[in-house]
């Protein structure tokens, strides 16, 4: 309750700030309407913005909006999931004057994100993750993601071509529904080649803990993996490191090629360019922006890094054939007859969940053929 | 690759392989510390010490093509930063507690200013000796392979030991440490002898972080210490300021913290969150083992402000 009646620092300045202004403006003439046409883009990273990885690839997608006509962009990195990010929310709306605002790491949504919609409701903000509900939500809120997990079968199509221990390593980060989604993917496409090959996943419990990546990957070559993937913030160190052992890897996020161009198979990577450009062309043409936007590989959310001199001819064959199919729309990743490695039913005969189907956003299993456990 | 099934014995291979890979930065950190501390100063900027050497080496090696450069450019700004702190913390009132943290924000800030540039390229990383050729097995190769820094550590952590009781330098240091009035009677200055220590303590957790950046896991990043300066300066604590206990309790750590990726890779999955957790449990345990409300801790220097 005592909530309505404080204030922040910056809420003060600007109240008297607009009183101030309110008695200027009635003694002279109104200022700054030449700018009306201009409008100004935020984003907010929770790691640097060249990590080789989560964060890069969002920058990219903002750096492809540096040429629009009337657009400038606001970037802050490095911001943690905290009242930090509220607070860069609103010096971004305050200061810079921004009206469109992507926080784009998934712990900025609930409260913080939340928090500013209410608070600026004259502001629209697109959050990456996907945990938009219209019931729940206030309209100048929203979501967009990508279903990469199409692009971590296709990882899985070349690995399971390349390995010859028939044994694949993923080094993830936490188990949630889009990583286990991943890493269900990336053992399917495997499987595709071979319905042997199994996938040892180690979790290393944080999105960016550079040493234990390390550890795992190395954990994971000792046993025998000779293709490693990963779904953490900064796949840089577990390219470098595998690379270093040996083993052949999968990107994931952005082209992590040149760190290991002869041992970079091909790699997952989202294409943020095409949905920021999309966001931003309504907002130039002013017409309502979307609540939900969603995407995958056909729809140019997702691209996949060009394939390694690694990848033999029978891989690009199918690779080539499975990347045709899912443009035709309608490919299923996740379709029965499929169990869990608990050997629980996840998908009966005759059953298959499309890349948009709302099941998969809730997953809590691996499926057979993968060892891990989600706890 | 020859991939070679070991199963189960890449448990206690990647505890070996993770104490020698991971414990190196720990090392010298926990023994500059253990410097510092010897002499009445506790030098809690280490961890943006350390951050801001792994940058500094890494930018030095991309630039010059030598990992050695980039070594001695982050003993040198190491040694800086712990000059920095010791000649800050002569003044009388000043909280050496305080500044410590205050450089550490400080290292870590400058780090990341300085080293934006350098997160993209790739610098040579540091040579390692492959003490496993006598092995046919990979792994064990791979988990034998041991930096020259490892092995310089070590005798730096046995040199320190014997140092510390039976030369000159060491008694002064003991001194200063136990007592100023004590040192200033005996014609000795504290705030010098401090000063020293404090730089030798800053340039050794430089050295440290090159080891981050330039070998294990060798890329420099924003995210590379996560906190591993902050623990290495409580390591020189649950060691009783003996630089042996140092070298053990960081290979401790080191081996504890591969245990749970080691684990989850011969497919014990369950609960690896607690697996994670299992160097900091050890730490409780061997504290509270070896603490009494009777007494002080054994072996602290008398000068430090958190004993006195």
């Amino acid at each position: 309750m005592t909530d309505r009646f404080m204030l922040s620092r910056r809420q003060l300045l600007k109240t008297s700030a607009a009183g101030a202004a309110l008695g200027l403006a009635s003694a002279s003439f109104p200022i700054g309407k030449a700018f009306a046409a201009a409008a100004t883009v935020g984003f907010i990273y929770v790691g640097p913005k060249d990590d080789y990885g989560y964060n890069q690839a969002h920058a990219e997608g903002a750096a492809a909006l540096k040429g629009i006509e009337g657009i400038s962009i606001v970037e802050e990195e490095n911001v943690p999931e905290t009242v930090d990010v509220q607070k860069t929310m609103e010096s971004m709306i305050n200061l810079d004057g921004a009206s469109l605002i992507f926080p784009t790491s998934f712990g900025y949504f609930d409260p913080h994100m939340l928090a500013m919609c209410t608070k600026f409701p004259d502001v629209q903000f697109r959050h990456c993750g996907g945990m938009w509900n219209k019931d729940k939500h206030p309209m100048n809120a929203g979501s967009y993601f990508g279903y990469i997990g199409m692009g971590q079968y296709l990882n899985g199509v070349v690995a399971g071509h390349t390995s010859k221990s028939k044994k694949l390593g993923f080094v993830a980060a936490k188990p949630i529904p889009q990583v286990l989604l991943n890493i269900n993917s990336f053992l399917l496409g495997a499987r595709s080649v071979d319905p042997t090959i199994t996938c040892q996943v180690i979790f290393t419990g944080e999105w960016s803990l550079a040493v234990k990546e390390a550890e795992a990957t190395n954990a994971l070559v000792d046993q025998g993996a000779d293709v490693i993937t990963c779904h953490v913030d900064s796949p840089k160190v577990v390219v470098e490191t595998a690379a270093g052992r040996g083993a052949f890897i999968c990107g994931y996020h952005a082209n992590q090629s040149p760190l290991a161009p002869e041992k970079y198979l091909t790699g997952a990577e989202w294409n943020w360019a095409k949905v920021y450009k999309m966001f931003v062309d309504d907002l130039v043409a002013g017409t309502p922006l979307p609540n939900f936007t969603r995407g995958g590989l056909a729809d140019g959310f997702v691209k996949m890094s060009p394939l390694g001199p690694a990848v033999g001819e029978p891989a690009r064959k199918q690779f080539d054939a499975t990347l045709a199919e899912m443009m035709k729309g309608g490919f299923s990743v996740i379709k029965g007859p499929l169990k869990s490695n608990k050997g629980v039913v996840v998908a009966t005969e005759g059953q298959a969940f499309a890349e948009a189907a709302i099941e998969l956003e809730s997953m809590d299993y691996l499926v057979e053929g993968v060892v891990g456990s989600t706890a | 690759m020859e991939a070679t099934e070991i199963g189960l014995w890449g448990v206690p291979l990647a505890i070996l392989g993770g104490a020698i890979r991971v414990s190196t930065p720990f090392i010298f950190v926990s023994l500059g510390e253990a410097i510092t501390e010897r002499s009445g100063r506790i030098n809690l900027g280490l961890e943006g010490t350390l951050v801001f050497g792994a940058m500094t080496a890494y930018a030095m090696a991309v630039m010059t093509g030598s990992p050695w450069l980039g070594l001695m450019a982050a003993a040198t700004a190491g040694l800086c930063f712990g000059l920095f702190h010791g000649w800050i913390c002569k003044f009388p009132g000043v909280n050496d507690i305080a500044i410590g943290i205050a450089l550490m924000l400080l290292g870590s800030g400058l780090a990341f200013f300085f080293g934006k540039p350098f997160i993209q390229p790739s610098a040579p990383d540091l040579p390692a000796i492959p003490f496993g050729g006598w092995s046919d097995i990979p792994q064990v190769q791979a988990a034998l392979n041991v930096n020259v820094l490892f092995l310089i550590g070590a005798a730096l952590a046995v040199f320190l030991w014997w140092a510390f009781r039976n030369t000159r330098a060491g008694l002064i240091l003991r001194v200063v440490g136990d007592s100023s009035d004590a040192a200033r009677a005996m014609g000795l200055d504290p705030n010098m002898v401090r000063l020293i220590a404090t730089g030798v303590g800053g340039a050794l957790a430089g050295i440290g972080g090159g080891y981050l950046s330039l070998y294990y896991p060798g890329s420099w990043t924003e995210r590379i210490s996560s906190g591993q300066g902050l623990m290495a300066v409580a390591l020189v604590i649950f060691a009783r300021w003996n630089p042996l206990g140092c070298f053990a309790a960081a290979l401790l750590f080191g081996g504890a913290g591969a245990l749970g990726p080691a684990l989850q890779s011969v497919g014990i999955t369950q609960g690896y969150y607690l697996f994670y957790a299992a160097p900091y449990i050890l730490t409780l345990i061997i504290m509270i083992a070896t603490s009494s409300p009777g007494r002080s801790l054994a072996g602290a220097p008398g000068e430090l402000s958190i004993t006195k």
